[in-house]
This record gives C-alpha cells, structure tokens and sequence, in this order.
C-alpha cells in the first residue's frame, strides 16, 4: 500500500518559499488520511453487518421452514430408534384356558367419501347400492350431490366388497385402514365376551372399545400398549362350553323352556370353565338392546349372572349344613315334618301336600322337605341364619370379571323375620343368580372353604376364608349324593361318576308383584361331581320347562333340569380328564395262547 | 515449513469430509434396511393375525361338529364318551409284521481286510 507522505517535499519545498506554514500541510494531509482510515472502517462494519444480517436472515429462514414443515407434514416415526420388543399398538386377544383364540382382531377397511372429488356422484350411489343393498339410495345421492365435504359410508368392508367398490372406479370413494374386533367361534360364550364397537373414529385409524362383557371390564388393560400384544387368558374351555351350550340348547328346546343358563366351576380355584346363557347372540353383530319390554327376554340378557331368581329347593342344603355347623343335629336326627305349620300366620305346606312325618335331617334333603327344612331354620334363628348366607355370599354381587355382573344383585327380604327364615330355608323370599348359587355349592365340595368365581385363568386353588368345618361339608356332600342316588334328582345319576346334587323348583312370581303363576316355575339343579373327590360344581337352571311325555306335563327339576344337567355330566366329565370310576369287564374266558 | 502444514491440513480436511460422506450414505442403507425389516416385521405379524382368525375360524366348534356329521360315513367320529377310557394292559400288542421286505439283490459284505479300530 503507498501511503501519502504527510510532509511531501516538494509541496513543502513550495510553501517554504511562498512562506506559508509548512505544519498546515502535515495537518491538511493527516486529516485527509484520517477521513481515509474512517471510511475504511465504516464500510468494513457496514459490510459485516451486512454479512451478519445474510447470516441471521439464513438461519431463522431455515427454522421457521423446518417448523413449517414439521407442522405441516405427517408424523412419521423415528427411524434410527432402538427399538427391541416393538409396541403392539392393537387391542389384545383373549383366549381360553388352552390358548384358543376367544377375539382377535382383523385388519379391514373403512368406506368415507369426498363428495368434491366425485366425478359422477348419481352413478356412484347407485353401484354402492348394488353392493350394499342396505344403504338408501335416495340419501347417499343427496349427500354426495350436497354440500358435505365428507361422509362415513360404512365402517367395515370384506376384502370382497372393498374390490366391488374399487371397481366403481370413483375417485371420491376412499378406503381408511381399520382393526376389527373378531369373534371366531360365533355365539360361543357370547355372554362372556360381550362385544365391541369403534370409539373416537379418524381416517386413518379408529378406536376399538369394548361395550360389554369382560371386553368392557377389561377394556383399559385389553388396550394397553405395554402389554406388548400378551393375551387375556380365560378360565374358560372351549370345547367344554360348546359342549355345554349345545346340551343346554338341546334340553332347552325339548322342555320347551323360554330360557336356560349353566354354570361350571372349579371348587378349589374359582375358575368358571363354563358359563352359559341362551338364547345367545351374536358377538360380531351384537344387537341392540330392548327399548321395551322385560329385559330378561332380550338375547342379551346374562341369566347365569344377572338373572337373580327364587331358586328354590336347593337352598335347603344350607339350612341342613348350617343346622349340622351349630351342631344342632347329625345327619340322623329325626325331625318330625307334618303338618299343619304355621308360621306368623302362614300355613308352609309341602310340595302336592304330601305328608312325610318323622324323617331324619339327611332323610329331609333327600325327600326336599319344606316343613323339615323350615324347623332347622327356626331352630338355627334369623340372625345365625343371615349372617351364614351373607359369609356364603348370597348379600353381595359376585365379582366376576364382566360389566354385567353388578345387575347381578341378589333380591333380599326387606326384613327378615321369621316367615322369611323359614321360606328363605327352601329358597323362596331370597332371590339370587346361578352364579352365586355355584360359589355356595362349591363350599360344601372343597371342603368348606369360601371360593370367588372368576373368568380369569388362575395358577392354583384360591381358597378363602373358612365357612364350615370339613366334617359338616362332608356331610352335606354325602346328603346331596343321597339325594341323586334314592332322592328327587335320580336322573342324575351318571355311569362312573358319582354326583351329587339338589333339585329345586320355584314358581315364577308375577312381575308386578301380586303372587306367583300356577304354571310357570324356574327349575334348577346344582350338582357336584364326582362326590367321592369332588372337583366341580354344575348348576344348570331351566326357565319355564316344561316335560310332556307323561299323560300330564310335569314341572318339577327332577324332570327338567336333572336330565340335562346329567347329559351335560357325561359329555363334560371326559373332556375334563376325569376318568370315569366304571367297573371294567373282567377278560376271565380268555386265555392268552399261542400258536 | 507452514505451507507444508497448510497442504497436510486441507488434505486432513478433504480426507475427514469424504470419511463422513461415506459414513452418511452407510448410515442412511442401514436406516432404510432396517426399516424394510421392520415393515416385513409388521407385514409378518399381520398376516400371522390373519392366519390365526383364519385358524381359530376354521375350527370353530360349530363348524367341526357339522363336518363331522357330514363325513360320518369317512370318519365315524363320535363325541368323547365315558365309556371310551381303557387301560392300557387292555391295548393289544402290535401284530408282528408278516414277512419282511424281500431281499432282491443281496450284496456280500465283508469285513475281512478291514482294519482294527
């Protein structure tokens, strides 16, 4: 760089001789070279401003775009995640006790259209209907010719009927991916499984909610991704309860019965292996329920666990069993039951007015006496009497594990005096479901211990608390054996299995209160099997039954409900794994030979 | 002297940028291989969901019973009854087989020349 000469020498040289300061020169050029330095310095900043103004325009430029972008675009997943066991994000299966699948679900497709996009929106509504005859063709054609931007045309579509719409070939027709609930087995433990439908519903994906049964009681664990897919294992067996119902469907239909439910635990886990109801539904196409009517008459009706009903004569059992607790009596105490008994004013007579005279307490059970049972409920008392049933749980709604089981709550006598003891001692005045029924029974068959039914799979027995002494459940045991084997429940009896049961028959009161009918009555049987190592408790309970063959129809369980609940013995039991207890032929005549 | 480290550092440089690029394109094959994997993971798992409705279908209760009944005549399939347990000293021993497989083109064997173990 050539800096100018503060002090050149021939300006100086020239100035000296004209005499003028030679110093204004030095001062002259130093400000010009510092006015020089200023504006050097000044544009440098300048342009470094400027460089930095580029540099911060740039960057915020490329934020708000990647924002924009972020805000605009879809979200995708992040790719380079480690991610070991992935998340399922679709509801889980249930299965039963051996795995087989209960509800699965199944990847489908939803059917929406964008009206705007349609090229020939008449058209297009008449090949939906072709498809779908249960669209009305006068709708869809005002919606798609109207203002709407977007419609739902249908939420689920077989792979058949998504390519008969692709086919259409209508650009405003678009397919949503779906998860679909599926129930393979059909009507199978419908009751239990109860049904599901879409919740909160977007294009790309919907919401699967339960809206019954053990789906809607489990619905927040069912839907939980961290159970990475796990199944919810049920106590039930499938083919035990295909058996079950088909038996009870059978016998339904043969006593021309309105209705009929069946209950099958295990005694020493609470599991329920079976539980059925009928008539039945339809899980996949669950239908809706009455508006008017009685509920009870609806398919969706749970009578196992919500259908609480007087049921009868086999609630003598536990007026024996508490009477033989107390140490009131033995088995072979003899108790005279004829009449006339009155109580508070009421005659309690026997069933045809049949007299029995003395019988001993096992003898009572056997013959199902009413003014035999109503005596060791007077001698046992109300309160004793209440607080057995309420230990027994027949005060509570029974926790299984479905919505339907809080309708489930047992009918009791506002007060309990002793009338209601004595009726309460063969089953009138308390009305309680099957279900509890079976938790009462299984007691006598473990061995006194109290039991809670669950539809959940469990690892071994769950027994509670004690509720009678193993010497008094035994003997109870022995009276409901007696019972099947000389008493009213002789068609109980089962080749190579010993059961053990009581009948009970309860005429149906009428609705609006105003006594009972004549001809209707609910029959049920509750057995034990094989009572020589007891293992399950059966209840079966027929609604209005009723058996023609003889010359007049006849209304008692021993008729009804013991036959069936004998059948379904036999058909159960070996695929149970029990082996029946038959005497095998012996091969006398033959003789091992050779030749 | 410091040319020379002027010329050894933009090599460095060049040499440091071409590693990253290559690094990048890898880590970007490796990103896409995994995300075909896992979609193949997801496309599996559907179709296994798919296989098992179809399974758990197919053998439904109701349908097996009618198949059942249909083929009587095949099969003679009976629903399981009490009386079908046996014991096992009732179970026959198996017949022995009558004669065994001829033998068409015997082949001589033998061990002579061959060599102790």
């Amino acid at each position: 760089m050539i800096r100018t000469p503060l002090r050149p020498l021939a300006r100086i040289l020239d100035a000296r001789r004209k005499g003028e300061n030679p110093d204004a020169i030095e001062r002259e050029n130093l400000r010009i070279r510092q006015e020089q330095m200023r504006d050097t310095a000044r544009s440098r900043a300048e342009g470094r401003l400027l460089v930095m103004a580029i540099m911060f325009f740039c960057a915020f430029t490329v934020v708000g775009l990647r924002m924009g972008s972020l805000a605009a675009s879809e979200p995708a997943e992040p790719r380079a995640q480690v991610s070991g066991a992935s998340i399922i994000a679709s509801r889980a299966d249930i299965v039963d006790r051996k795995g087989r699948i209960l509800a699965t679900n199944m990847e489908t497709f939803s059917l929406y259209a964008h009206p705007q996009q349609m090229v020939d929106p008449q058209r297009s509504a008449t090949e939906l209907v072709k498809i779908f005859p249960e669209l009305d063709e006068d709708r869809l054609r005002k919606d798609f010719t109207g203002k709407r931007k977007f419609l739902w045309v249908r939420k689920k579509l077989s792979p058949e009927q998504k390519q008969l719409v692709h086919d259409i070939g209508e650009p405003g027709l678009l397919f949503g991916p779906r998860e679909m609930r599926l129930y393979p087995n059909g009507a199978l433990a419908s009751h239990v499984l109860g049904g599901a439908s879409f919740g909160r519903e977007g294009v790309h994906s919907a919401e699967v909610i339960g809206t019954a049964g053990i789906e809607k009681f489990f619905d927040a664990e069912l839907r939980d991704p961290a159970r990475e897919g796990a199944p919810l294992e049920l106590s039930l067996d499938l083919t035990v309860q295909a058996v079950a119902e088909r038996v009870l469907l059978g016998g339904m239909k043969l006593l021309n019965a309105k209705g009929a439910s069946s209950v099958l635990m295990d005694v020493q886990t609470g599991e329920v292996i079976s539980i059925a109801s009928l008539p039945d539904f339809d899980p996949n196409d669950r239908p809706r329920p009455l508006t008017q009517g009685e509920a009870a008459d609806s398919p969706l009706f749970n009578r196992a666990v919500q259908g609480v009903y007087e049921l009868g004569s086999t609630f003598k059992v536990f007026a024996a069993a508490q009477a033989l607790e107390l140490g009131l009596v033995s088995p072979e105490t003899v108790i005279d039951t004829s009449g006339p008994m009155r109580v508070a004013g009421f005659n309690i007579g026997e069933f045809n007015n049949k007299n029995y005279g003395p019988l001993s307490v096992s003898d009572i059970i056997v013959k199902s006496s009413n003014r035999g049972t109503g005596r060791l409920a007077l001698s046992i008392g109300p309160e004793r009497q209440q607080e057995f049933l309420k230990r027994l749980g027949f005060f509570e709604t029974i926790p299984l594990e479905i919505v339907e089981a809080g309708g489930g709550k047992p009918l009791l006598p506002k007060k309990w005096t002793e009338l209601s003891s004595v009726t309460i001692s063969y089953g009138h005045g308390l009305s309680s479901s099957p279900l509890h029924l079976a938790a009462g029974y299984a007691a006598f068959a473990n061995g006194g211990h109290k039991v809670v039914p669950t539809l959940l799979k469990q690892s071994g027995p769950q027994l509670g608390p004690r509720l009678m002494s193993e010497q008094t459940a035994t003997q109870s045991l022995d009276m409901l054996r007696k019972v099947v084997t000389e008493g009213t429940a002789s068609f109980g009896e089962v080749a190579g299995y010993s059961v053990g049961g009581k009948t009970g028959t309860a005429d149906k009161p009428k609705p609006r209160g105003g006594g009972y009918y004549d001809d209707k009555v609910i029959n049920t049987f509750a057995s034990v099997f094989p009572t020589n190592d007891p293992k399950y408790v059966l209840i079966v309970t027929l609604d209005e039954p009723v058996e023609t063959s003889g010359s007049e129809p006849r209304r008692t369980a021993g008729w009804t409900a013991v036959p069936v609940a004998a059948e379904m013995i036999r058909r159960i039991a070996p695929l149970l794994g029990l082996r029946p207890e038959v005497e095998t032929r012996h091969l006398d005549g033959m003789i091992n030979t050779s030749n | 002297m410091r040319s020379l480290l002027y010329v050894l550092t933009f090599m460095a440089v060049i040499a440091a940028a071409f590693w990253a690029y290559h690094e990048n394109y890898k880590t970007q094959a490796a990103l896409a291989k995994a995300q075909s994997v896992r979609s193949d993971i997801s496309d599996a798992r559907a179709r296994l969901a798919v296989l098992k409705a179809e399974w758990a279908y197919l053998n439904r209760p109701d349908r097996l019973r009618d198949l059942v009944e249909v083929n009587y005549e095949r099969l003679g399939l009976l629903p399981f009854e009490p009386d079908q347990f046996g014991r096992v000293d009732q179970i026959a021993y198996p017949e022995e087989p009558e004669d065994d497989l001829p033998i068409t083109y015997p082949v001589e064997i033998s061990s002579a020349g061959a060599q102790e173990p």
